[in-house]
């Protein structure tokens, strides 16, 4: 990491360990080890056994080992390039944000990677390996003009080698946009409070899809009937212009995945199609409780951790409209382009993402740029109210991470640009939002 | 499920742990470094899940990891592993002290003075191994009993995302090139409930509650638990939409920890240098209003914050960071109170690699005199919120803008419930216009606050 010019920290850790999870009907017993001496992986199987009321009725069965994939084929893990070149990374953000412009007073700039293996044997006779590569650079920045101050981050990465900092996304172009972002910042007003009409840029306000219908329609939720989304399935959940998928199989990217946590391959899957619920991200457990297919959602952070249905590139398909003609036919609404994070009650529906570079539009114009609110909205009847949708599909940069039940695992989201007829803004100007209001 | 017994003790290869740190910090010194600090967690898990009176998940395991920090002269790296083996420790420091080649000379830099270490001696009250003295059986029941009372509770509770009962307990080993060497176990067991009603119309809501506790004598009964999981979660039914307002909002006690976790990050040593908090540069000043005392305590008893040194070996201590509403201390580990010229207030958070970070001790807004029902009693329309969804606070504008869900407050009583609002404001103001703290300061977590009343804020919805 490099903060005030210099390198301040660099780390790197080793661990290892193997889980094992005993499934009774719905019972699961699960036990961990980070000592891989034979003693102690049977003493972990014999813990997470006592779940189980007796043998097991089906004999294991031969393992198999399926072709697998190769979404993610670097030659060089940056794992084990050059440390000196991921210093270099770290110093030319540093250096770059702050040539953006003399009011950026303090600049954060990180690069980390690991490599992750993983093997995987299960009574069902799966047998897969997969190595994992992730890297990821973030930016962040400060500017201050007094009394004024303001803060911007970027970031991006992906199951890449080192390469991809020097050529597709350089620490330039984090930095700059950074940069750009804490500058904006300090000539924002306040934000309207209500409801209105809000466009979403393309790309990483993608989120609100993560948290709006992706959690909703993980499997494990739908079968307790604990989600909004339990018994929708086939039921109008969009606007007939949103077609939403999850797929886990887009080369490169963060959220994607040769093989999912339990050996099986991840897949496109298509969660709303017309505005239509299609169905739902299953692991293992869900799909045989529930008697679907298996989409290769089943996921878990890490070896100490039990696998359950999350998501992995989770985007809306792009639509037909002219991204300048949805602003256009906006009267008085908020275009958000930038979000930091956003949670769900999965249960209510209710869910926020939190804009952080969003403008005004009056008269169907971008005009000035407004401070940091959160949207809320319910998450089963969002999607109905979006009337127009963009040309511009985008994922995002590659830096998402989603948490749920305290484990954290890479996502990647995307969105074209698209208009939601009403949605509530968190603002703070009562009257008049568009005007100044102390 | 009557077979199911839980073995409690997972048999390992004893090593000795505080020999273990010393040694690599002594390894770390002969390969070359000028300071070093090692620090080895080990860790033991126990967790039951039950859904409708059945077990759903038992998950038990243990785990421990090294982490150690070298400095050459004013450059610092670190490194862990989980690997104990001879060949892993070594890979280890060797990484360690390669690494501390590429970083920059940091003249800040460096683990604590040799007279600012030490331990709290006494009694602090924080191992008990009975949080692992039930058997297997009897931990479930737990679980079983606090989501039983809350489906027993109200015919509208219907489903549930289950009772649960979870124990832990950790070692923690902290050596370093001063010849610090301190030592820590410490032990935790909760149980809890998430209940889900449904009302006529289909609509569902889910609310949770927990009660937690170093050792098993002082966790609450399993059934009031559940019991009050059932109400929080009744009183969400039928939740509308409020309208758009400038109304008087009250914080009850679990979303009101969230304003102190926002006045942490602003008085958090990191923040502070880097400019990155509104209240930098502003020791002395008054930043809130006479009524609000903010007190950070690693040092009570039994506390779910307390340590006998810090991350980094410094003896913990009580630091009053706000009094009447003037600033007085940041919260601070070495390298931050180096950056600023100040002292370490004994706050370091260290992690297994990295730089340390800044965490709280047991960490509090002291209490008022009124009672959650006489403040509530004083508003004639306002909001009582009781969950944030997001997490919308900046800390460098000030800027705040959450999620909410809670109850509307008319006529001085709690009324109906509602959702899908937002509540907006600038910390800078918030902070001044605390204008009621009740008297029931509670601690759950290490982070604590009464009921609060805030005004000035706008709540956005229809």
């Amino acid at each position: 990491m490099v903060d005030e010019c210099m390198v301040k920290s660099a780390s790197q850790g080793i661990s290892a360990g193997c889980g094992i999870r005993v499934v009774s009907g719905e019972r699961t017993g699960y036990a961990y080890t980070d000592d891989l001496s034979a003693e102690r992986i049977l003493h972990a199987a014999r813990t997470a056994a006592l779940i189980a009321s007796g043998p097991a009725k089906t004999p294991t069965v031969g393992f198999q080992q399926k072709a697998a994939r190769s979404l993610y084929p670097v030659t060089l893990p940056s794992v084990d390039a050059e440390i000196t070149a991921k210093v270099e990374l770290v110093m030319r953000a540093d250096s770059a944000a702050r040539s953006y412009d003399a009011r950026i007073k303090e600049v954060r700039a990180s690069y980390a990677d690991e490599l992750r293996h993983i093997l995987i044997v299960t009574s069902d006779g799966t047998f897969a390996e997969d190595s994992q590569p992730l890297a990821r650079m973030n930016v962040s920045c400060i500017a201050k003009a007094e009394p004024l101050s303001g803060r911007g981050s970027s970031g991006g990465g992906g199951r890449v080698a080192l390469d991809f900092f020097f050529g597709e996304k350089t620490p330039e172009y984090f930095a700059k946009e950074a940069a750009r972002q804490s500058i904006l910042q300090l000539d924002a007003r306040e934000a309207p409070a209500g409801e209105m009409e809000v466009v979403l840029g393309p790309g990483w306000p993608g989120v609100l899809l993560h948290e709006a219908v992706g959690h909703g329609l993980e499997a494990d939720f739908n079968r307790k009937k604990t989600s909004a989304f339990a018994g929708l399935v086939g039921r109008r959940v969009a606007s007939e212009k949103c077609t939403v998928v999850d797929n886990g199989t887009m080369p490169w990217r963060r959220g994607s995945l040769n093989v999912d946590d339990e050996g099986q391959p991840t897949q496109e899957t298509v969660l709303i199609e017309n505005g239509i619920l299609k169905g739902y991200l299953s692991d293992k457990l869900s799909s045989k409780l529930m008697g679907i297919a298996d989409t290769g959602n089943g996921r878990r952070e890490s070896y100490e951790h039990i696998p359950m249905p999350r998501m992995t590139n989770t985007y809306m398909l792009a639509g037909e409209d002219n991204p300048e003609d949805i602003i256009r036919s906006v009267k008085h609404g908020v275009y958000a382009v930038n979000f930091g994070g956003g949670q769900v009650d999965i249960t209510n529906g209710k869910f926020v993402f939190s804009a952080s570079e969003a403008y005004m539009i009056e008269d169907g114009r971008i005009t000035a740029p407004i401070r940091g609110a959160t949207l809320i909205g319910n998450g089963p009847d969002v999607l109905t109210r979006v009337s127009m949708v963009g040309n511009d599909l985008k994922l995002d940069e590659g830096v998402g991470t989603c948490g749920k039940d305290g484990q954290a695992v890479p996502v990647g989201v995307g969105i074209p640009t698209i208009k939601v007829d009403r949605l509530t803004v968190g603002g703070t100007a009562k009257k008049d939002p568009g005007g100044f209001m102390q | 499920m009557a077979n199911t017994t839980v073995e409690t003790a997972i048999p390992r290869v004893e090593t000795d742990l505080r020999e273990l740190a010393q040694d690599m910090v002594r390894r770390a010194m002969a390969g070359g470094a000028t300071a070093a600090e090692a620090v080895v967690r080990e860790g033991d898990e126990f967790s039951t899940a039950v859904r409708l009176g059945q077990v759903e998940t038992l998950k038990e395991s243990g785990s421990r990891a090294i982490g150690i920090r070298v400095f050459f002269g004013k450059r610092a790296a670190s490194t862990y592993s989980s690997d104990f083996s001879p060949e892993g420790l070594d890979r280890m420091l060797k990484s360690a002290l390669e690494l501390s080649k590429i970083t920059s000379e940091d003249p800040f830099g460096g683990i604590p003075e040799a007279d600012q270490l030490g331990s709290l001696s006494g009694e602090l009250d924080l191992y008990h191994e009975d949080v692992y003295s039930l058997p297997g059986a009897e931990r479930i029941d737990y679980a079983r009993r606090a989501e039983q009372a809350a489906l027993d509770f109200d015919p509208r509770i219907k489903n549930s995302e289950g009772g649960s009962f979870d124990a832990a307990t950790g070692h923690k080993v902290l050596a370093n090139s001063h010849g610090f060497v301190g030592e820590y176990r410490r032990s935790y067991c909760s149980v809890a409930a998430i209940p889900i009603a449904q009302d006529e119309q289909g609509g569902m809501q889910r609310d949770y509650w927990f009660s937690v506790a170093r050792n098993l004598g002082r966790l609450e009964p399993a059934e009031q638990v559940g019991r009050i999981a059932a109400e929080r979660t009744i009183r969400r039914l039928g939740a509308r939409k409020a309208k758009t307002a400038q109304v008087p909002i009250i914080f009850d006690p679990m979303v009101a920890g969230s304003i102190l976790e926002h006045i942490f990050e602003g008085v958090n040593g990191d923040s502070v240098y880097r400019g990155a908090s509104f209240l930098a540069g502003k020791l002395g000043h008054k930043i809130a209003g006479e009524n609000v005392t903010v007190i950070d305590d690693g040092t009570i008893p039994g506390g779910f914050g307390t340590s006998p040194f810090d991350g980094e070996g410094i003896p913990t201590r009580r630091t009053l960071v706000i009094e009447n509403g003037v600033l007085k201390s940041y919260l601070l580990n070495t390298y931050t109170a180096r950056k600023l010229g100040l002292q370490s207030t004994a706050n370091a958070s260290r992690g297994l690699a990295g730089t340390p970070g800044i965490g709280p001790g047991n960490y509090f807004l002291q209490a008022g005199r009124k009672t959650p029902k006489e403040v509530i009693g004083e508003i004639k329309e306002g909001l009582y919120v009781t969950e944030f969804l997001g997490h919308g606070a900046n800390l460098v504008t000030g800027d705040y803008s959450r999620g909410a869900s809670g109850l509307w407050i008319s006529g001085g009583e709690l009324t109906y419930p509602v959702e899908e609002i937002t509540v907006a404001g600038n910390l800078k103001d918030m902070f001044f216009n605390i204008s009621e703290i009740a008297n029931d300061l509670e601690f759950r977590g290490s982070v604590a606050s009464p009921t609060l009343r805030i005004d000035g804020l706008t709540v956005g919805g229809a």
